[in-house]
This record gives structure tokens, C-alpha cells and sequence, in this order.
């Protein structure tokens, strides 16, 4: 990990992507500057005051010469642009089936929880070539989540969630900064990856105290909280059942469709009457500043465990 | 335009014509002028003091970066010295350099006026910028502010404990200042240009003021409004950009960058025009593609306004938003490419000598190329995934600015020093002062670029190990560029007693403020010049010596 290096480490698939663009735009940089400064050189010297070269009937404008080097770059540009966006598209979604840390950011540390339940502080374990999706938010202010050896990067912002994900390629420890500015000890929030063989990252998990899953803490968080007074099949109060309600479409009072995934639970747990349910009242209490965003993380992984069961049925 | 009037110009040991700098003297008579050259002068005097304490706030910080833990400063200081060089050398350096100063010196003389159209407005201008910049400064003397030059919220406005309001307050009037200078050049563009001084005839110095002045206009109020709602935010508690309070913190980033990403192009494209103006004179041609260069500015200032987003890829953005910003950013490059290649092609068949300007033109296309390249890997969104708040962009955008517009500014100021003072500058000490900032300069930022790639982020006070080479590298490099910087402000203060008497226009160049005498008279011209030609009327073949040592 500290080792002198002239170009990072290799240790994610996007890696691999990113660097061929970065080899491509080094190379049209070398390209341009020869384009540009090799000319200059030849006419300073050729058209240095007091040369013999001939200076008879210079060009001033040329419609055509314009057009090339308008036109030439341009395409060149889309090119790249193109390039650039496909990978982009690549980077920034997190493909299924991978395995979910949750992240919170907070001046100056990293608290990370795997889903197995197991917590760290400023350090990742992760299991070579699985695919890692880490959900992220932030208790204060801004922060990113950058490992350079994986090329990707993600803000981490306090009031909603992002996503970053990657692909392991090779074993080792690499560097986790902060690289959005966070106060005081900014330069002090980093950590490492630890990317390790499948069956070491199993010895691993299971080294220490038996934890529960996220899910489980999310679940007896839904009763310790009082969430299943209201949202259970028993209740005195009208209510929406939670069960296979993750992923779908649900129909909104205004007429509006929204589809429940991290942000609309966290924003109906924390802002219930934002979006009302279509046939319900808002009348759920706001849990702003009673849940803390590791609990509501846990809380919404507790509704995705359930998100595939059917809804109990009410008529019993 | 007509050919320069040919002027004895030994005239050493005659008594100095009533000019601008001797009609009248005393305290006074400068801090109430309405005259646009004293004025510059005036920003000229103020800048160099922002410089000076925002350098000695890079040099700080060049010097905690030799060892990779933190041990001259504290973090805290460590911090409060970023943001120091960066808001100071952005709004108070930067942005008022070229137009303020050499904009103010020689756009009236260049489309042949007796002065800017508003002449008190400029001098209140003036007043604003030092109002401003004495609230900025009274901010860092009570304590300094940590939050970065972009003000970045929620931090700004519930975590930073520091000065942040009147820092902000200062930036605020600052902003007023290149409001009204932009409004003023604009106004005096259009209404007060000579005789025969159609559009197509301006100077390119002229037209990239001109585009200059209309980014200052559009951009400069949404920033004042940003900082007013982040003040609303940090004094009262109103819930606008953080999340806590209801706000959205992304909003701030648009609104901050919808202002900041033009005033990027506020600090580089007076300087592309200046660059015309010395490629031309010192090739002793016309410019190669002169609708071209002047359009290229007009586009530069409009796409400009469209690209902001490319600050904000990682952001939480919009993956599709990205993607618009992204194809916006590759065609602004568009226009800064064909300036860069019609000034190439500018000097075929030319007469080229190598005067200190010059080198400093020639400096700014290398330097202005490579930083213009590396845009387009920020501009590129998987890379700028990686390098984006790392210390690539760091060197990228100091290639732009200080590779670009410094260089830009200091050819400049030695081209038109002549004019301004009537004297000469040292000719060797200015080569050599060139090319020590050209190798001191590459030396401080090109490390940069292989950091950030390796992955420094940017405004670590200490860093892992590995990446001290680097860093030992770039620090090596600033001190040789700070003796770039000093040299010239030896010589110039030397040459305004000791330097020899310039005569009215020592470069034998075309524009119309080379046809008045130097020092200008109060009214820049006897009588009001007729134009009856384009711009750079040069003559390649005729053998024009302008090494000023031997004259």
C-alpha cells in the first residue's frame, strides 16, 4: 500500500476500462502538443527575423484550414465523449447480486457494516472478485469515498443515499480516502481496503463475536421502535403492510407512481407526509433526529429481506 | 489601422511632455481620479498585494507538503491557508488581473477614446474591489476561514467554525466591482470606438474583453446571490442547502459552479487576447483567422455558461445530466483549440523575434495546450471519476490560470509597461525572468498531474508516504517560480527611474494606443484618430529590429 509508485495499482475491473481512456487521452495530448509545438518551433526558427525564407504572400484566412481543425477535433471529441460515457454508465450502477456494505461517513471516520452484519471502522474486508456495492450517506457534511486503485470515486452526502461499486481483481491492501473537503481533519479520514481470498474473507467474518445480520437488527429495530404497532396486520391503526413492498410501484394520494426503493423509505420514514401512500392518511410521527442513519440503513435492509414475501392477509 | 507615425524615439534628457502620471501629483489627485489608466494603475498597486499574501499562503502550504505527515502547521491552518490562496488569487488576483488592470490601461486607447464610458462608476468600482478586499482581509485577521474557496455546504453554513460571513461579504462587494467594470467596458465598447473603427477592425484584445465583460454581467449575480443564501443559511438557520434543515446541498454546488465555471473563462480569455496582440506584433503579421479568434471568444463566453455540471459527476448528480455536461465540456474545448492553431499558423511566414512578451506569448500556448488537453480527460466522465478532487485537477486548472492567464498578464504588462510608464524594462532580466517562471512553473505542476493519477486528493495536509517524491518535486518548482515572479518587480520599480525613455511606441506595433505618445496625455490622444484599417497591419517582409537594448 506504500509502496513508490508511477501509476497506481490495477485492483478493479473498471480499472482496467478507465485506464485504456486515460492511455488514449495521454496519447492525443502527445499528438496535439506535437501538432502545435513542433510547427512553432520550425517557424520561429525558419521566420526568425533576419532569415532568408521567403515571407511573399502570407495567408490570413483560409475557410478550409478553419473547417479541418474544427472539424477534425470535433469528432475526435465525440469520439471520446462516447468512450468515456459508456464506461461512466458502467461505474455509476451497481449490477445485482452483489454483495451490500452499508457506509456511513461522519467527521473524520468511515463506519462500514457488512450485510452479514459484522461492523469496522476506516477498513474494508472484501472477498477477491465478488462484486462489492456499497450504499453510502453522510451524519454531517460532505464526504467521498475514493479508492484510487479501484478508479472510483462517490460523494457521500448527508440527507440521501448514494452508491459506488466494484469488482476486485487482485489481492492486497489499497488506500480509502476522503476526497471531498470535510474540515479539519480531512486529511486524516482514510482508511484501507482489504481485499482477500473467498475463503480467508469467510475465516474473517466469523472471527470475534457472532453478529446478527443487518437485516435482523432492521427487524428488531421495526418492533423495538414501535413500527410494527402500526404496520402489521394486527393494528388498530389503517396502516400499509411492508411485506413485498420493496422494488414495486406504489401509488401515491396525488396520483403520482413512485417506486419504493432506499430513498422513498428514507424519506417516508424520516418525511412521512412527503409521499402518502394512495388510501392512507399521514398520520405516521417523523423519526428525524430519533433514528440514527446506521438504524434507518438497517431498517430499510430489514424491508428489503422482506420485499419478496407476500403481504399477510388482512381479513384474518 | 495607419501606420504607426515614426517618432524620434531618444529623446532622453528633454523635458517630459505634460502626460497622465505628471499633470497632477499628490495622494489626491489619484484616489479621486476618474482617469481609466490611473485607475489601472490603482488595480494594478491593490492586485499585487493580494498576490503577494496569496503566494506566501502557497508557499506555506508548498513547504508543510515536503514531509508527507503534517509538522509546520496544524490542519486547521493548514486549511484556512488553502482557502486563503484560493479565494484571494481567484477573486482578487485572477479575475480583476488583465481586465481591471491592463483592460483598464488600454481599451479606451485601443478603440481610439478619451476614456471608459462611465468614468466615476469605474473609480467607485475601484472602491468596491478594495472594500471587498479589506473585508476579506479583515476575515483572515480575525482567524481565517477553513472552508475552501467553493464555499461547499452543509459545511459552510452549520460545521465551519470560522469566519465564513465576512469572508463571503467581501467576495459579495468584490463581485460588484467586476459588475460594474464589465458593464463599463461593454458600454464603452459599443458607444465609444474612433472613427472607422467598425466591429471587424477591433483589436482581438478588445473582443475577448468584450466576451469577458458579458460573462462578468450574466455570472457574477448568481454568485452574490449563492453567498447571500449561504449567509441566510449560516446567520438564521433557514433551511436552504442543508439536509438537517430541510435544504439540499447539491443545490449549492449548481448554483456555486453556475457562476464559477464562467469565471474560469473570466481568467483566461482576456488573456488569449493579449495573446493575439503580442503573437502579432512580435510575427510582424496579420492574425491568421481573425473572425475566427474573435467568434471563438463570443463562443467561449455563451458554451461557458452550459458546462457547469462537469464539476459534479461524483457528485450525486444525474448519471443523464452527466452526460450533457460532459458532450457541452468537449465542444467548449472547441473554441480554445482553434485560437490555439490560428496563433500557430499565425506565425508562418512571418517575422518572429523573441522579445521578453514574446516568450511569455510563446510560454502561454505551450503551457495553455497542455492545460486545455487535460480538461478533456476532466471533461471525460469515467476518468474524471478517478482524477475528480484530486491533485490532477489541481495541476490542470493551475496550467489554465497560471500557466494561461499569468503568463498572459506578465507578457502583457511588459508589452504595454512602455506605454504605462514611459520607460523600458531591463530586456535581458525580462528573457530571463520568462523562462525561469516557464521551467519553475512546469516544475511545481507536472508532478501534480502524476499525484493525482496516483490518487493525492487535493487539500490533504498530510499524505501517505509514497507520494513525497512528488511533492518534494512541486515544492522545488514553486520556489524557482517565485523567483520568476520576483525578478520582474525588481526591474519593473528599477526601470521607473533607471529605465530608458520608451518613445511612443518602442515595438513599432499598429494599434491605435501605440499612436499617442508614452506616457498618453490625460486624453490619450491630441486630436481623435481616424481608422481606415483592420487591426495588425504588419509587414513581414519589412526588417523591423525591435531589440530594444540596442536602441
Amino acid at each position: 500500500m506504500n509502496e513508490f509508485h508511477l501509476f497506481p495499482p490495477q485492483a478493479s475491473s473498471a480499472a482496467h476500462q478507465i485506464d485504456w481512456i486515460y492511455f488514449a487521452l495521454t496519447a492525443l495530448t502527445f499528438l496535439i502538443c506535437a501538432i502545435v509545438f513542433l510547427p512553432i518551433v520550425f517557424f520561429a526558427i525558419k521566420y526568425r527575423r533576419g532569415s532568408k525564407a521567403d515571407r511573399s504572400n502570407p495567408r490570413v484566412e483560409s475557410l478550409l484550414i478553419e473547417s479541418g481543425w474544427t472539424i477534425v477535433p470535433l469528432l475526435i471529441f465525440i469520439g471520446l465523449f462516447g468512450w468515456g460515457a459508456v464506461v461512466y454508465f458502467d461505474v455509476e450502477r451497481p449490477p445485482r447480486d452483489a454483495l451490500q456494505i452499508l457506509v456511513v461517513g461522519k467527521q473524520w471516520m468511515w463506519k462500514l457494516q457488512h450485510a452479514e452484519g459484522k461492523q469496522e471502522i476506516d477498513e474494508l474486508h472484501i472477498p477477491l472478485g465478488r462484486t462489492v456495492a456499497l450504499t453510502m450517506t453522510s451524519q454531517d457534511v460532505i464526504h467521498s469515498f475514493f479508492v484510487p486503485a479501484f478508479r472510483v470515486k462517490q460523494d457521500v452526502v448527508p440527507g440521501k443515499y448514494t452508491s459506488e461499486w466494484f469488482k476486485s481483481t487482485e489481492p492486497g491492501e489499497y488506500h480509502i480516502f476522503c476526497s471531498q473537503y470535510c474540515g479539519t481533519q480531512h486529511s486524516a479520514m482514510i482508511g484501507r481496503v482489504v481485499v482477500m481470498e473467498p475463503e480467508d474473507y469467510e475465516r474473517w467474518l466469523n472471527i470475534g463475536q457472532p453478529s446478527e445480520s443487518i437485516a435482523r437488527t432492521g427487524e428488531r429495530l421495526f418492533r423495538e421502535r414501535g413500527c410494527s404497532g402500526c404496520h402489521s396486520v394486527n393494528s388498530k391503526f389503517h396502516a400499509p403492510l411492508l411485506e413485498g413492498l420493496y422494488g414495486k410501484s406504489a401509488p401515491l394520494e396525488t396520483g403520482e407512481i413512485a417506486t419504493v426503493d432506499d430513498r422513498y423509505l428514507r424519506d417516508s420514514i424520516l418525511l412521512p407526509g412527503k409521499e402518502i401512500a394512495k388510501g392512507y392518511q399521514n398520520i405516521m410521527p417523523s423519526y428525524a433526529g430519533q433514528l440514527g442513519e446506521e438504524e434507518i440503513m438497517q431498517l430499510i435492509a430489514y424491508l428489503k429481506s422482506i420485499g419478496n414475501q407476500n403481504p399477510p392477509n388482512e381479513s384474518k | 489601422m495607419t501606420s504607426a507615425t515614426e517618432i524620434d524615439i531618444r529623446t532622453e534628457g528633454v523635458a517630459a511632455p505634460a502626460n497622465y502620471l505628471n499633470i497632477n501629483l499628490g495622494v489626491r489627485s489619484w484616489l479621486l481620479t476618474t482617469d481609466h489608466k490611473r485607475i489601472g494603475i490603482l488595480y494594478l498597486w491593490t492586485i499585487l498585494i493580494f498576490f503577494v499574501i496569496a503566494s506566501v499562503a502557497a508557499a506555506l502550504m508548498r513547504i508543510e507538503l515536503l514531509t508527507p505527515q503534517g509538522d509546520l502547521v496544524t490542519s486547521e491552518t493548514y486549511n484556512k491557508l488553502f482557502t486563503t490562496h484560493g479565494v484571494l488569487m481567484v477573486w482578487f488576483f485572477l479575475i480583476p488581473s488583465i481586465p481591471a488592470v491592463l483592460g483598464n490601461f488600454v481599451l479606451p486607447m485601443m478603440i481610439g477614446a478619451r476614456d471608459v464610458a462611465f468614468p466615476k462608476l469605474n473609480l467607485f468600482s475601484w472602491y468596491l474591489f478594495v472594500a471587498g478586499g479589506a473585508l476579506t482581509l479583515w476575515s483572515l485577521v480575525r482567524g481565517g476561514v477553513d472552508t475552501g474557496w467553493t464555499f461547499y455546504t452543509p459545511y459552510s453554513t452549520t460545521y465551519a467554525n470560522s469566519h465564513v460571513i465576512s469572508m463571503a461579504a467581501g467576495v459579495f462587494v468584490a463581485g460588484f466591482s467586476s459588475i460594474i467594470t464589465g458593464m463599463n467596458f461593454m458600454t464603452t465598447t459599443h458607444k465609444m470606438r474612433a472613427p472607422g473603427l467598425t466591429w471587424f477592425r477591433l483589436p482581438l484584445f478588445v473582443w475577448s474583453l468584450y466576451a469577458t465583460s458579458l460573462i462578468l454581467v450574466l455570472a457574477t449575480p448568481v454568485l452574490a446571490i449563492t453567498l447571500a443564501l449561504m449567509s441566510v443559511e449560516r446567520f438564521w438557520g433557514v433551511g436552504i442547502f442543508d439536509p438537517k434543515l430541510g435544504g439540499d446541498p447539491i443545490l449549492f454546488q449548481h448554483l456555486f459552479w453556475f457562476y464559477s465555471h464562467p469565471a474560469v473563462y473570466i481568467m483566461i480569455l482576456p488573456g488569449m487576447g493579449v495573446i493575439s496582440e503580442l503573437i502579432t506584433c512580435f510575427s510582424r503579421k496579420r492574425i491568421f483567422g481573425y473572425g475566427f479568434v474573435a467568434a471563438a471568444s463570443m463562443a467561449i463566453a455563451v458554451l461557458g455558461f452550459l458546462v457547469w455540471g462537469h464539476h459534479m459527476f461524483v457528485s450525486s448528480q444525474s448519471i443523464y445530466a452527466g452526460m450533457v455536461f460532459s458532450v457541452l465540456s468537449f465542444l467548449v474545448a472547441i473554441p480554445s483549440a482553434i485560437k490555439v492553431f490560428n496563433w500557430t499558423a499565425t506565425l508562418h511566414k512571418g517575422s518572429v523575434s523573441f522579445q521578453t512578451p514574446m516568450l511569455y506569448a510563446l510560454g502561454f500556448i505551450g503551457l495553455f495546450t497542455i492545460g486545455g488537453m487535460t480538461g478533456l480527460f476532466l471533461a471525460t466522465l469515467a476518468v474524471d471519476v478517478h482524477v475528480h478532487d484530486s491533485y490532477f485537477v489541481i495541476a490542470h486548472f493551475h496550467y489554465i490560470m497560471v500557466g494561461g492567464m499569468v503568463m498572459a498578464f506578465m507578457g502583457g504588462l511588459h508589452y504595454w509597461w512602455p506605454k504605462i510608464t514611459g520607460r523600458l524594462y531591463p530586456e535581458f532580466a525580462g528573457k530571463l525572468a520568462a523562462m525561469i517562471t516557464f521551467i519553475g512553473f512546469n516544475l511545481t505542476f507536472f508532478p501534480q498531474f502524476i499525484l493525482g493519477y496516483l490518487g493525492m486528493p487535493r487539500r490533504y495536509h498530510a499524505y501517505p508516504p509514497e507520494f513525497q517524491v512528488f511533492n518534494v518535486l512541486s515544492t522545488a518548482g514553486a520556489s524557482i517560480l517565485g523567483i520568476g515572479y520576483l525578478l520582474p518587480l525588481i526591474y519593473f520599480l528599477w526601470s521607473l527611474k533607471f529605465g530608458r525613455v520608451a518613445g511612443p511606441n518602442p515595438w513599432r506595433a499598429t494599434g491605435l494606443e501605440w499612436q499617442t505618445s508614452s506616457p498618453p496625455p490625460k486624453d490619450n490622444f491630441e486630436r481623435t484618430p481616424i481608422v481606415t484599417d483592420g487591426p495588425y497591419a504588419y509587414s513581414a517582409e519589412e526588417d523591423v529590429d525591435l531589440n530594444l537594448a540596442s536602441v
